[in-house]
């Protein structure tokens, strides 16, 4: 621990040098309710320089940067920018002093072009009229500077994921912001896509841009920051020179004490009890294609992961699977038998459990109790709905709290709405309703997205005993991580397409990334 | 042949440019709302609230022109209440509207039955009289279509470019238009959601309340009780037949006004065969229609009817 | 300012709204009586006495409220859903006409038959009317707000049309109006000499038929979780556009029966003002009562007091009746509020 400076009154002084900082944070706290999100938390940034905040889900990266930016207020603790102090201060005020911020989910508008949505805020609102060909003419400068380059003319819904955050960038650029927050800048990329934002943040830094990237991916912040701030339970609890750093320290840092994530054991697969025979999925209103000719054949005792940058097609597969959405053309079989017209409810009859993508929109109901929502996959099953329509509210309770002790859902009692639920709590909560029937299939999809490290170690042992019960896991994630651990086999989707299976072991993120941005799709253009 | 001497009468086109004028005021009035995000269903009683108070400032004796901006501000304060419920505390769009429409209405009647508790037949005033636009008035068939109209039926069709300026051309309607499709990227940039969400509402009922203004003191000389009739819930169906787009808005309100005009000389010639009811279902039914036409392909601003929280999801 | 779900609403913060609600329509009420150069103590006292203040002030009351209950039940379980059936207005037409249709003379059963046989056919007729809207919406999602509202208006038009036509009284000397209810199918009054009759059973059957099946059923479970998280519960499996369409059948029937209670009970035969916006007061009814089928009643009980005392208060003092439309309108919109403040609690 030598290298590092623990105390975070002193950090400022390891890192001070002579220049003194553009931006010094110090001594800021932040209470959500009863959970402190920061504890007296000092930082400070020099031009030129980038800084990541290291810290598992969960640590108050994302609150610090919230408060800094001026989503949030701070309870105490002062924010100075460029040798001013920075008090009560909105979004406005953040931007006007150069500090801009690249949200981890893009804040754009689709339907509006890329020049509409980099002109929003930059104009006075009251102006009568808008100087469109004077900031056309910036931008194409500011891009050339920068080596970026997107159609400033498409429509935002048209561009990559890659391409959309380059635009969150130039955003900040017009705005001439000295200082960039970037959150999770990587969590949507591929391998081969971070590169290359990397490089472009060197440069941008290399012409004196100060920049913050929060992440919780320890590699990737050793490959690009040049200091490194580490978080944890709110409090920060390393402060270095990242050239300075031991890999290991930092690893345990962020977690505080270890936390081992539960690994599989290669065992063979069992039988085929699911299957997709060259289905074609087309949108409703474009007609377009979204699911190409896909084959996929999950069997049990194994997992299958779904790799794949976010939006090539995950989200129809994954409806398809729930029974939400119905193949135009192919075939989908479950335990050997061919499906005509699928529908959530069918498919829970024949075994299949879900765990959906977004916990709040599509897995709970936040606000009807616990054992409510406990309730909500079976509807008029016995002994809960006596002959099979009338609810014995007791029965209900009684089983709900079982399932809350058994899975150890913290909660305060089953009558309280799960809107309240921690989000960890929530997936166990979802877990328990889908689990406890002992199911057949599960299609897993993002299901430890923004949880903290101690709910993933559970959500992947819980997943991972149901396949060595027998189960046949579909895991759709964007966590690569995650994917490999799990995972006795990968495919990969790309633009709709999906590649032939590949075995888990042995695959690197490297292999991955290549496939992700479209290598084996001969149609990919 | 009879539909046929309809069509190429110039009464016909005059008729139809005159019942036109509150349904663009009210259709672009509802489409700024629901471009910002919000759905309005005060329509209806914002209309009728803008009806009875431009009548009644000319009643008291003062200007048309007044009577307007009176109709206006009556407008705006209702959105400013439908706004603080349904923007700032993010209530249900749909019962709001309703709400809205019934405290706007009933306010409405109880003003007129309070200051004239006992006439039968509303008393009436002297409206916008129409004005000839010099030569242009003068040509054949046209000038009489076109160009012999009320100011405030001019107003109308002026208020279309303008309102299409704002929204495309000007960064207050770019700020409307994100705030209907991503509010959390207005929050990003530094812009006050509910602000701008607020000053939509205010805006687009103002428009409507001068739709409704246009019944009483342009198109008719007196306020009838239940004289709006529906009219807000057909501009709602605009709204939606025009895909959100003010100029297919103008379009679709000359269109529904052409038929309310055919509907009723309809009526005079075949009325004996066909009763006159189901002339006046026309226009009801074929706004039902015609949000059937494009149901398919309509794009919904993203965020309408979502309520933003400041500080959600960042 | 955050808003965050409360753990539990203790009963009494539930009750809250609806009294906050009243209170401020009340507030409202006594400006607009001040402002009409009347005594608001006079003024409440005489609208008091007029919905309450006697056996006969009572009847009239009660059998305003049953419509009121009626189409406030209709709009409950539509809104539980978020199915925005604004139209029972034009279903409780459509029940009035289907009511005058069968009961007019095409059949001549006896009283037990009939009286169930008109409500039936009301209640098929009420819900047909929301058929279109439910298929729209589900199927081509077109908003059931503008469809619903803009088919009140139909079919406002269609019954005139029958009225002036094929179902005009040739006995009425003119008016637009039916023929009357035949004698099997009138509903017995309750009370003698007064206006009140055995639609009450029905409204009070209603609404506990109602409450059990929401409250105890697959179905009732099925409306909760699609009104408060469609996407959710359609993820869990629970069938969408089936439930949604028993809930537009339900619906369009309560509203229906409405309209067979007031042919059948109150005037005897069909008019054009059969309702003075039940359909409409319904919502204001439903929202009131937190769409708790059981609160409907009161809150019906409670506006139809409002308006029959603002009738009899408009016939005494210079304040036009309209005002008990105001504190209707007023009450839906305080107790979006009230709602508010008791499901959630305002942090900053």
């Amino acid at each position: 621990m030598e290298s590092l400076s623990v105390n975070p009154a002193s950090a400022d002084i390891a890192s001070g040098d002579s220049v003194a900082p553009i931006l010094s944070i110090s001594g800021i706290t932040k209470r959500f309710g009863s959970l402190a999100a920061n504890q007296n938390i000092s930082l400070s940034l020099h031009t030129g320089e980038i800084v990541a905040l290291l810290g598992e889900n969960g640590a108050g990266k994302t609150t610090l940067m919230n408060i800094l930016f001026g989503h949030y207020r701070a309870d105490s603790g002062t924010i100075e920018a460029f040798g001013e102090p920075l008090e009560q201060h909105s979004p406005e005020d953040a931007l006007k002093r150069g500090i801009g911020m690249v949200h981890q989910h893009f804040t754009l508008a689709d339907n509006l072009s890329v020049l509409d949505n980099i002109m929003l805020g930059t104009e006075s609102l009251w102006q009568p009229f808008s100087r469109r060909s004077v900031a056309r003419k910036r931008l194409q400068q500011i891009m050339q500077d920068a080596g970026l380059n997107v159609n400033i003319d498409s429509p935002v819904r048209d561009l990559t994921v890659g391409e959309r955050q380059r635009v969150e960038i130039l955003k900040a650029l017009y705005r001439n912001v000295r200082i960039l927050i970037l959150d999770e800048p990587t969590a949507v990329l591929t391998p081969q896509e971070v590169d290359d934002l990397f490089v472009l943040l060197r440069s941008m830094a290399s012409r004196g841009l100060a920049i913050i990237i929060i992440s919780h991916k320890l590699h990737e912040v050793l490959a690009i920051s040049d200091r490194v701030v580490v978080l944890r339970g709110g409090e920060v609890v390393g402060n270095a020179e990242t050239a300075t750093v031991d890999r290991n320290q930092l690893a345990e840092m962020i977690v505080g004490r270890a936390v081992e994530r539960p690994c599989v054991e290669a065992r063979p697969a069992g039988e085929e009890i699911l299957a997709l025979r060259a289905v074609t999925v087309r949108d409703r209103a474009t007609h377009r294609i979204i699911l190409s000719n896909i084959d996929l054949q999950v069997r049990s005792h194994e997992i299958v992961g779904v790799a794949g940058v976010s939006g090539n097609g995950q989200a129809v597969l994954a409806s398809v699977l729930s029974g939400l959405c119905t193949p135009d053309e192919g075939e989908f079989l479950l335990q050997g038998e061919t499906l005509k017209k699928p529908s959530p409810r069918l498919l829970t009859s024949k075994g299949l459990a879900r765990i959906p993508e977004d916990r709040h929109t599509d897995g709970v109901v936040s606000e009807m109790s616990l054992w409510e929502n406990l309730l909500l996959d079976e509807l008029g099953q016995e002994p809960v709905w006596r002959m099979g329509m009338v609810l014995d509210r007791r029965t209900a309770r009684q089983q709900a709290c079982q399932l809350i002790d058994e899975y150890d859902v913290r909660c305060h009692n089953e009558e309280q709405p799960v809107g309240l639920l921690s989000g960890g709590n929530m997936q166990k909560l979802i877990l328990a309703r889908n689990l406890a029937r002992d199911p057949d299939v599960i299609l897993a999809n993002q299901p430890t997205r923004g949880l903290d490290e101690g709910a993933i170690a559970t959500v992947h042992s819980l997943l991972i005993d149901a396949r060595n019960r027998g189960a046949g896991i579909l895991l759709i994630t964007e966590d690569l991580d995650e994917l490999l651990r799990l995972s006795d086999r990968v495919v990969v989707m790309h633009d709709g397409h999906m590649s032939e299976s590949l075995p888990g072991a042995g695959l690197t993120p490297r292999e991955l990334g290549l496939r992700m941005s479209g290598a084996f799709d001969n149609n990919a253009t | 042949m009879d539909i046929l001497d309809i069509l190429i009468s110039a009464s016909f086109w005059a008729a139809t440019i005159r019942i036109a004028c509150p349904l663009i005021f009210a259709t672009l009035g509802e489409l700024i709302c629901e471009r910002a995000g919000v759905l309005n269903l005060g329509i209806e009683g914002i209309m009728t609230a803008g009806a009875m108070s431009g009548w009644l400032w000319v009643y008291n004796g003062g200007d048309l022109i007044g009577a307007v901006l009176f109709a206006a501000a009556v407008g705006a304060m209702l959105g400013l209440l439908h706004a603080s419920f349904t923007v700032s505390l993010g209530l249900s769009q749909h019962v709001t509207g309703i709400g809205i429409t019934l405290l706007a209405s009933s306010l409405s009647y109880f003003i007129i039955k309070m200051l004239l508790p006992e006439s039968t037949s509303p008393p009436k005033i002297v409206p916008f009289q129409n004005i000839d636009v010099p030569i242009l008035s003068s040509l054949p068939f046209l000038g009489e279509a076109l160009f012999s109209h009320t100011p405030l039926t001019y107003t109308a069709f002026l208020v279309v470019p303008i309102i299409m300026y704002v929204l495309y051309r000007t960064p207050w309607g770019l700020a409307m238009r994100i705030a209907g499709e991503n509010p959390v990227a207005l929050e990003a940039q530094g812009i006050d959601v509910i602000r701008v969400r607020t000053l939509a509402v205010m805006l687009g009922s103002a428009l409507m309340a001068i739709g409704g203004a246009s019944l009483t003191i342009s198109a008719f000389d007196a306020f009838y009780f239940g004289m709006i009739n529906g009219r807000g819930w057909i501009c709602v169906a605009l709204v939606i037949f025009a895909s959100w787009r003010p100029g297919k808005a103008l379009l679709g309100a000359l269109l529904f006004a052409g038929l309310d005009a055919f509907q009723v000389r309809m009526q005079q010639q075949a009325g004996a065969y066909i009763p006159y009811q189901f002339f006046l279902m026309l226009p009801y039914v074929l706004s039902i229609v015609a949000m059937i036409i494009v149901a398919r392909r309509a794009e919904y601003p993203k965020a309408l009817l979502k309520p933003y929280r400041r500080g959600e999801r960042l | 300012m955050r808003l965050e779900l409360r753990e539990s609403v203790p009963w009494w913060l539930s009750l809250a709204a609806p009294i906050m609600a009243i209170a401020l329509s009340l507030l409202l009420a006594s400006l607009l009586i001040i402002w009409a150069g009347e005594s608001i103590i006079d003024a409440f006292r005489m609208m008091a006495i007029g919905a309450f203040g006697s056996t006969f002030a009572l009847t009239e009351t009660l059998s305003r409220a049953i419509p009121l209950t009626l189409t406030g039940l209709a709009a409950a379980i539509a809104f539980r859903a978020r199915f925005y059936n604004i139209g029972a207005e034009g279903q409780l037409y459509c029940g009035a006409l289907a009511a005058t249709l069968v009961g007019t003379g095409l059949m001549d059963l006896n009283a037990f038959w009939m009286i169930p046989l008109l409500f039936v056919a009301g209640a098929l007729a009420g819900g047909c009317a929301l058929l279109l809207p439910w298929y729209l919406k589900t199927r081509l999602s077109v908003d059931e707000v503008v469809t619903t509202l803009l088919l009140n208006f139909v079919i406002l038009l269609l019954v005139s049309y029958a009225l002036e036509g094929p179902l005009r009284d040739p006995m009425s000397m003119g008016w637009p109006q039916a023929a009357p209810i035949i004698d099997a199918g009138v509903l017995p009054a309750l009370v003698p000499r007064t206006r009140l009759h055995a639609g009450l059973y029905v409204a009070l059957a209603a609404a506990i038929v109602l409450w059990l099946l929401l409250r105890f059923s697959v179905f009732g479970f099925s409306v909760k979780a699609l009104g408060l998280n469609s996407n959710a519960a359609r993820h869990a499996g629970i069938p969408a556009t089936r439930t949604l369409f028993w809930v537009a059948m339900l619906s369009g029937a309560l509203a229906g029966a409405a309209g067979v209670s007031e042919v059948a009970g109150l005037k005897g035969y069909l008019t054009l003002d059969l309702s003075p916006g039940f359909g409409y007061t319904g919502i204001a009814v439903a929202m009131l009562a937190n769409l708790h089928p059981l609160g409907v009643v009161l809150s019906a009980t409670f506006l139809a007091g409002i308006s029959v005392g603002a009738d009899s208060m408009g016939r005494a003092l210079g304040v036009p009746s309209y005002i008990a439309d105001i504190m209707v309108a007023s009450a839906v919109l305080s107790v979006l509020i009230g709602l508010m403040l008791s499901r959630y609690r305002v942090r900053r």
